[in-house]
């Protein structure tokens, strides 16, 4: 699978999902197992996503000292309610930072 | 009356042209992110004007970064498309736009995150229309122009890591996940309670799984444990 194709079925696949809910008869929001869906799985998807992409380096689980620096930098942003472009930039400059101190 | 209508229609204008123009900057670092993470500009440009839906978009070249598992990066990316739907399902309530499949078709593409927040936010449907197609129409513009603007201006530089992009995707996942495991007035404790713990889960069956599985099965597996979870019968919880 080449990354054009990925890239090709996310487009495809993101806009339909899209157009399906709002496309969707009314009944299918009120029945409770597509309810729990909706509320559970982003949750664990996008936890799993913060876990890999932080400690993740290919395969490898590595303590990236600059990276976390920087995760740790976009918590502060969150507890203190910054937008989220604050949150993303206070993320880079710090990740940055730290690595550029050699850390 | 119609003063307090126009008020409404004109607080919802604003309310989605500031989240359109904040979200939207945000664009250039996935741009930039996308190309560290080595696609092409051309993907990255691509990714903003199709799939349009940042996480998605951060999860795909996420994949592409840790080098492979294109198959399982391309379903985590559809798994947490998968919420646009239920954005969706709300949305057709106060949009009524499936009477003209036309106008469906491209109010489709702006059922995001930010849409559909401000959409909610607004106290009538009017005000709801208004808010929900001014944050799709600026942040569609600002997302795919920043996008561009990143992605060309990291490809001008020789190692773009130095500029601490990687932060960039985690980051934009944890401020997504923040509001849902905080807890509000609308979710009753024990339900933020199930959801940190679905949290913790996620996380920790991804990280046990990297070393074993290829890129973007983690993921995948996390979202499985959740709907174990999802699956066995919830006798006391509210629904």
């Amino acid at each position: 699978m080449t990354v054009w194709w990925a890239i090709a079925i996310t487009c495809a696949g993101c806009y339909l999902l899209k157009l399906a809910g709002l496309a969707a008869p009314r009944r299918v929001l009120d029945h409770p197992g597509v309810r729990r869906f909706a509320r559970l799985v982003p949750v664990a998807l996008l936890a799993a996503l913060i876990a890999v992409q932080t400690f993740g380096h290919g395969q490898e689980l590595r303590l990236d000292g600059a990276r976390l620096a920087g995760m740790a930098a976009a918590v502060v942003a969150l507890l203190l309610r910054a937008p989220f472009l604050v949150v993303l930039i206070a993320a880079a400059v710090v990740t940055a930072l730290t690595r550029l101190m050699g850390m | 009356m119609h003063d307090t209508e126009r008020r409404q229609r004109t607080a919802a204008i604003r309310d989605g042209i500031g989240v359109g123009l904040a979200v939207g900057v945000s664009g250039v670092a996935f741009g930039a992110a996308a190309i560290t993470a080595g696609l092409t500009v051309a993907q990255a440009c691509a990714l903003s004007l199709f799939a349009f839906t940042g996480a998605s978009q951060f999860a795909l070249a996420g994949v592409v970064a840790a080098g492979g598992g294109l198959l399982a990066g391309t379903a985590g990316a559809l798994l947490l498309g998968a919420r646009n739907s239920f954005y969706g399902l709300r949305l057709a309530l106060v949009l009524g736009a499936s009477r003209q499949p036309l106008r469906t078709l491209v109010t489709a593409q702006g059922v995001i995150d930010e849409s559909s927040a401000v959409a909610f936010a607004q106290p009538t449907p009017a005000a709801a229309r208004a808010g929900f197609y001014t944050t799709f129409g600026t942040l569609y513009l600002t997302w795919n122009l920043t996008t561009a603007l990143g992605a060309f201006g990291a490809s001008q530089v020789s190692d773009p890591a130095v500029f601490g992009l990687d932060a960039v995707g985690p980051a934009t996942f944890l401020a997504l996940l923040w509001p849902r495991l905080r807890g509000d007035a609308d979710t009753p404790p024990p339900e933020t309670a199930q959801l940190r713990m679905i949290a913790g889960g996620g996380a920790a069956v991804a990280l046990l799984a990297t070393p074993f599985a290829a890129p973007g099965v983690p993921v995948l597996l996390a979202a499985g444990a959740a709907l174990v979870v999802m699956l066995t019968p919830e006798r006391s919880a509210p629904e």
